[in-house]
């Protein structure tokens, strides 16, 4: 018998097979991961003003709200990245799961590391993270006073907000294992997205492994480092009222 | 000629709809120069004589080269150490030791009866790209057609994947992209695989996916566990292979 060659179905023709295949979710997911990587960053380099003091911090959040519609555009972008992130990730993991129906008696993680298994528990708790923390923060959800915290130039006294947060020992507590967490799913993340995206090779891929490692590392010490010299009370806000209704 | 005992806990299931079981057996006097399937030789003759139903499992070469005796041990595609389960020798375990041997648990790859799987998905994968077209007629000169030597040793890494299935096996999602990537970075890097090139990966991918496989999340449980070292790197390659390939069929490039 002489074996035909197998021409696999067509995709649909409707939706660009980018948004069905397996390899090009992943290249969404991987896309997606980069932007909110910079994002992550970015974000970092900001809050680390802090360090210079109420007067570096509340001028840089006035610089950002100062940038109107592009502050909007911005935040429109990253959160289409986060739910195509998280939507893909959902669609390849429900077919990895029908994919193997009967687990194997005896477990062998076989290479694999724990940032790897914990990508999803990782990445759903800095979901959690991301929303509390805009409920704090940028809503302003839990302690509407903090609206009417200006400084002495009549900007929105951020500075003050943070450390009165930061203060108690709960919020600064959750924002550590989240930044922890982000530091594991990084950890995995940007080592993964040069193999996803297909721009390593054999001798590339244990620099990008230790590479994505460190910098995760270092993003995970640069944002644990603001609650950690609050608690320290290495940074400390003029007057400081309490905030927290469980630990003052 | 030293003995070993093992406690044995092997897969027993009738066919792919029937419920499977362990069955708990005592391997006792076997011989430490034993290799794996020898071993499981043994018990099933014990078992014959007994009267009793043998374990079924796969083998062919039993020399490592073509991967036939998917098993899985203790946890372990295609068994401890680097080669296939053949490659394995009772003397690499403790005496007393319990080993635990199932069949892969891939969805793809149907349980036949009791260790032994169908992995004829591979098959389908490779009859819808891992294949070149090449002329009939005369062989050529050998050095016809000049190939770099690291690219030809980039190819032969790639072309020492014996499709065993252990990839799909180790993998956590049931990925076979260790064994599709190993085939495409065979063909692509070589001369003769340009004129499907373009095709192959989006072919095999697509084919991948209606076989019911997972998708690959970087795990590399399956570099871990490859009888023939395939680099997971081949992944690299298959993944920018295929976008490459669904970019020109978005051009009109091929069909």
């Amino acid at each position: 018998m002489i074996s035909k060659a197998l021409s696999p179905k067509k995709s649909c023709g409707c939706c660009w097979p980018l948004f069905s295949s397996s390899i090009g979710r992943k290249w969404i997911v991987a896309i997606t991961g980069v932007v909110l990587a910079l994002f992550v960053i970015g974000h970092l380099l900001g809050n680390l003003s802090i360090f210079a003091g109420p007067e570096a911090m509340n001028a840089y959040a006035a610089f950002l709200k100062s940038t109107g519609e592009l502050l909007w555009i911005v935040r429109i972008i990253l959160l289409t990245c986060v739910v195509l992130h998280i939507w893909f990730t959902i669609s390849l993991w429900r077919e990895n799961l029908a994919a193997r129906p009967q687990k194997y008696s005896v477990k062998n993680n076989l290479g694999t590391t724990i940032y790897a298994r914990l990508m999803r528990i990782s990445g759903l708790t800095v979901l959690a993270f991301v929303l509390y923390h805009l409920a704090q923060f940028t809503w302003e959800a839990f302690n509407p006073e903090y609206r009417n915290w200006f400084d002495a130039q009549g900007r929105h006294d951020v500075y003050r907000m943070v450390v009165t947060a930061f203060e108690c020992p709960f919020v600064s507590g959750f924002y550590i294992l989240a930044v922890g967490l982000l530091g594991m799913h990084l950890s995995h993340g940007i080592a993964s997205l040069f193999q996803t995206l297909g721009i390593t090779t054999e001798k590339l891929r244990p620099i990008f492994e230790k590479g994505g490692q460190i910098v995760a590392w270092i993003i995970f010490l640069g944002f644990a480092s603001i609650p950690a010299a609050v608690l320290l009370g290495l940074v400390k806000a003029p007057s400081s009222i309490p905030a927290c209704p469980f630990c003052h | 000629m030293s003995t070993m005992h093992f406690h044995l806990r092997l897969w027993k299931q009738k066919s792919k709809e029937s419920e499977g079981d362990f069955v708990e057996i005592d391997a006792k006097e076997i011989p430490s120069e034993c290799s794996f399937l020898e071993m499981l030789d043994i018990v099933n003759n014990r078992l014959t004589i007994e009267g009793k139903e043998p374990v079924a499992f796969e083998s062919d070469c039993r020399e490592g080269i073509c991967g036939t005796c998917s098993m899985v041990i203790n946890g372990i595609p295609q068994g401890p150490g680097r080669g296939a389960a053949c490659q394995v020798y009772m003397r690499k375990f403790e005496n007393g030791q319990t080993i635990t041997v199932e069949p892969y648990r891939v969805d793809a790859f149907p349980i036949v009866k009791d260790l032994v799987v169908n992995r004829s998905a591979y098959d389908r994968i490779i009859r819808s790209g891992g294949f070149i077209s090449e002329h009939t007629g005369g062989a050529p000169d050998a050095s016809t057609t000049l190939i770099a030597k690291p690219v030809a040793d980039a190819a032969m890494d790639a072309a020492a994947c014996i499709g065993c299935g252990a990839c799909a096996a180790a993998c956590p999602n049931s990925s076979p992209m260790l064994f599709v990537g190993a085939k495409v970075t065979h063909l692509g890097l070589l001369p003769q695989g340009q004129a499907e090139r373009k095709s192959r990966a989006r072919n095999m991918v697509r084919t991948m996916q209606e076989e019911g496989f997972g998708n690959c999340s970087n795990y590399y449980a399956c570099e871990a566990v490859c009888p023939a070292n395939v680099p997971a790197s081949v992944i690299a390659m298959l993944n920018r292979e295929y976008i490459r390939g669904e970019m020109s069929e978005a051009v009109g490039a091929i069909d």
